[in-house]
């Protein structure tokens, strides 16, 4: 193995361009993080209204929910970054779709974070569901028998349990987010993916450029896994076992 | 709303798709087969007690688990070169890839697995003079794979969906052979749909399976 170690190519020039190395890792991570957060807000807004419509009374709401997370789950995130970014455009009125396709501001940017968000939502949707079904069903009669609503009794009694029991498989959830925002690159987001990939063809430095964004994307799990670790300490339902 | 559209590319183009789709079962196939025989190593050198094999372990799962797909893919695409000196094309760089990469994954279902037979069934084993291994193989793991087997199997799909995810070193797999036959005819969109469709039904009908196996299982238990 003859390789030529290079640290110091973070600091060097990109050729053509006034920023360093550096400065492309920061932008990077930026985008990553932005794609990542945004698509994990839009995440757990679809995810906690589907996973919820599978547990109620009404057939076809139910059924709302079955289709769309069987939908979001069977196919993989790259397809359907494809289809929102190639095929959606096409399907719009006119005047629209030429609009997305030719003026729309932060396209690739916006494109990645719905087709992450929407692909994160059946992931929530399931753990959300399992959360509601793990609470004893006498806690919905009792709602119930207390003269709350059906909508009353999840927004008093049953999502504010379901919710604090699965953070730990959320928090998982949210990680992967993360890690799947690297298909993002495969549109032109200029992500920590997209980024290493131009670092290696601009500088040939293969290991260091790919260790800078390996280790941003472990920093960011990480950090992801403190925030949610944080939030379950903080809600935890005393009389429950904490885990570690 | 589809009314530009023309899915008379599809007939044309299903033989090019049927070699790309080969590849992404035959690379499952081989990360599947392969994962798991590791996973399964690496679950026993954890579970062994020993420190430095439980810790190589740990390391290696904990590691892999923590970074994404698409840079584990391209860390071996351009380290692979660099090692042996030659470069390997794209298609076996991702066979190697996936095995090792997976294997992390199937390790902690194995190590769940193996934790869900009692304790006592170690015991007898080598109260009946059994080995290690012999315990292992012939009453632990036969019992270990099978509570585990619809986990497996989800986890194999996913594995399957992230094969997509070799788009990114240029392997001909199903979605990329869409994507040419789509370029080549001038379809994209087409293509593009039809390659979702594909993955939606196989993948579709496996987690079907999947839970018809839970049902099974959980009524034997």
């Amino acid at each position: 193995m003859n390789y030529h170690w290079n640290w110091g190519i973070f600091f060097q020039q990109v050729s053509s361009s006034d920023d360093t190395y550096l400065d492309w890792i920061i932008t990077g991570l930026g985008w990553t993080v932005a794609v990542a957060m945004s698509a994990w807000v839009i995440a757990l807004v679809l995810g906690s209204i589907m996973g919820t419509l599978r547990t109620v009374q009404s057939k076809p709401l139910v059924m709302v929910g079955t289709v769309w997370v069987e939908l979001f789950r069977n196919v993989p995130i790259l397809v359907q970054l494809f289809i929102w970014f190639f095929v959606v455009p096409e399907l719009l009125p006119r005047d629209l779709s030429l609009w997305v396709k030719q003026d729309m501001p932060g396209k690739e940017f916006f494109t990645a974070t719905l087709a992450l968000g929407l692909f994160t939502s059946a992931r929530v949707a399931e753990q959300v569901r399992a959360g509601i079904q793990s609470l004893s069903r006498g806690q919905r009669y009792a709602g119930l028998a207390l003269g709350f609503t059906e909508a009353q009794t999840y927004r008093y009694v049953i999502l504010p349990m379901a919710f604090r029991f699965i953070i730990p498989p959320l928090t998982s959830e949210f990680m992967n987010a993360f890690k799947n925002s690297a298909v993002a690159f495969a549109i032109g987001v200029m992500d920590l993916t997209f980024i290493s990939r131009q670092m290696v063809e601009e500088s040939g430095q293969v290991i260091e450029s790919l260790l800078a964004a390996t280790v941003l994307y472990v920093i960011c799990a990480m950090a992801a896994n403190r925030v949610m670790s944080f939030i379950e300490k903080r809600s935890h339902v005393p009389g429950f076992i904490l885990a570690k | 709303m589809f009314s530009n559209f023309d899915f008379g590319v599809i007939p044309l183009s299903l033989p090019f798709i049927w070699q790309g789709l080969l590849y992404s079962l035959k690379l499952t196939a081989t990360a599947m087969t392969g994962g798991i025989i590791l996973g399964t190593l690496l679950a026993l050198a954890r579970l062994s007690g020993g420190v430095v094999l439980g810790t190589i372990s740990t390391f290696y799962v904990n590691t892999l688990r923590s970074i994404p797909l698409l840079m584990v893919i391209l860390w071996f695409f351009f380290l692979i070169p660099i090692f042996t000196g030659s470069p390997m094309g794209a298609e076996k760089s991702a066979m190697i890839t996936f095995t090792l990469f997976e294997a992390a994954f199937y390790a902690e279902i194995m190590r769940a697995g193996i934790q869900s037979v009692s304790r006592g069934q170690i015991n007898a084993g080598y109260a009946i003079g059994m080995t290690y291994w012999q315990t292992m193989g012939h009453v632990i793991l036969p019992q270990a794979f099978r509570n585990m087997l619809p986990v497996l199997l989800t986890q194999t799909i996913i594995l399957f969906q992230d094969t997509s995810l070799v788009y990114a070193i240029g392997a001909k797999d199903l979605l990329k052979a869409a994507e040419i036959t789509g370029k080549n005819y001038n379809r994209p969109v087409e293509m593009y749909i039809f390659s979702a469709v594909v993955y939606f039904a196989i993948c579709f009908s496996l987690s079907m399976l999947v839970k018809h196996l839970n049902k099974r299982i959980a009524i034997i238990r």
